[in-house]
């Protein structure tokens, strides 16, 4: 099982997320986008960070890069693949995912723990938690507020690809609960296939014990689950 | 084959939040101007030799689908006219 973790210019969570990963005993790559993706890769992470300085609107050119063609044609046989804060926009720009995460209701960049409810524990990346589960986890972006058409959200909704919604202590979803006035406080989604998925939150950022909680892992381990 | 100047608009699509021509239209307000609404765009030039003007258009049409809006928050249009001499 080798991750490739793509690293983009501007890329900046790319070494937390092969530390976070290679410490849950996943063999991890970093992988330059122009080099393409290693012939036995086995998951792909989209890492956070400001790829292309956020050029257009965040994710939009790495999504266009000739790497992400290979990883929808890896996604489409089943690799899994897991989009993390610019990596949730770069899986958005590219069709991975629907939907767009774009200019927080705030118009301001947020960095802050939130709590995040479990929606599906059915999927790989979230089959170590219980469904309706409250877990906290850290952003740190400008551009994540989730937006889509009500009718896509609606079949979202009903289809169980929404991974986790931003809720307060208790979980109980509303606009107070919000950071970034996301639709639905969506704050992650699946692909067509479970194995493919894409959030805002930082799970890597809770993943090693010497930084602290470790509610993350469960997130990055769905590589193994996919 | 012709010079032209295809503009393309890019604009949020009715109904999308835009913070940012919020804060702007609240800065102008706390300057003593009125106004009811202020909505933003992405204006985009782009200079290209082209058959006709339709073949500038249709290619800069594609150059909004494929990078320039993105169509789940975005509406676009395009503007083409004969690049000055």
């Amino acid at each position: 099982m080798t991750v490739a973790v793509v690293r983009f210019g501007g890329s900046n969570c790319d070494r937390d997320s092969v530390q976070a990963l290679s410490h849950l005993g996943i063999d991890t790559e970093l992988v330059w986008h122009e080099d393409g993706l290693p012939e036995d890769v086995e998951g792909v992470m989209l890492p956070g960070g400001f790829s292309y300085g956020d050029y257009l609107r965040a994710g939009a050119m790495a999504a266009r890069s000739p790497i992400m063609q290979e990883v929808r044609e890896v996604a489409a046989e089943g690799v899994p693949v897991l989009g993390v804060c610019n990596g949730a926009q770069i899986g958005c720009e590219s069709s991975l995912t629907p939907g767009a995460f774009t200019t927080n209701r705030s118009a301001r960049f947020q960095c802050e723990h939130v709590h995040l409810r479990v929606e599906n524990a059915d999927t790989p990346w979230t089959a170590a938690y219980d469904e309706g589960q409250v877990v906290e986890f850290p952003i740190a972006h400008g551009e994540g507020r989730f937006e889509i058409d009500d009718d896509r959200l609606e079949a979202l909704e009903a289809d169980d690809r929404i991974l986790f919604k931003y809720c307060d202590e208790s979980g109980a979803v509303h606009d107070g609960a919000n950071p970034n006035g996301s639709k639905h406080n969506v704050a992650g989604i699946t692909g067509e296939d479970d194995t493919v998925a894409v959030m805002m939150p930082h799970p890597e950022r809770v993943s090693l014990p010497d930084i602290g909680a470790v509610e993350g892992q469960g997130v990055l381990r769905g590589f193994a689950e996919a | 084959m012709t010079d032209y100047t295809a503009t393309v608009t890019v604009r949020l699509k009715r109904g999308v939040l835009d913070p940012e021509a919020e804060t702007t239209k609240r800065a102008l307000e706390r300057l003593g101007f009125e106004l009811d609404a202020l909505r933003s765009t992405d204006r985009y030039e782009l200079d290209l030799a082209a058959e006709s003007e339709d073949e500038a258009a249709e290619r800069a049409g594609e150059m909004a689908e494929r990078l320039l809006a993105n169509p789940t928050i975005h509406d676009y249009e395009v503007a083409v006219e004969r690049a000055e001499a």
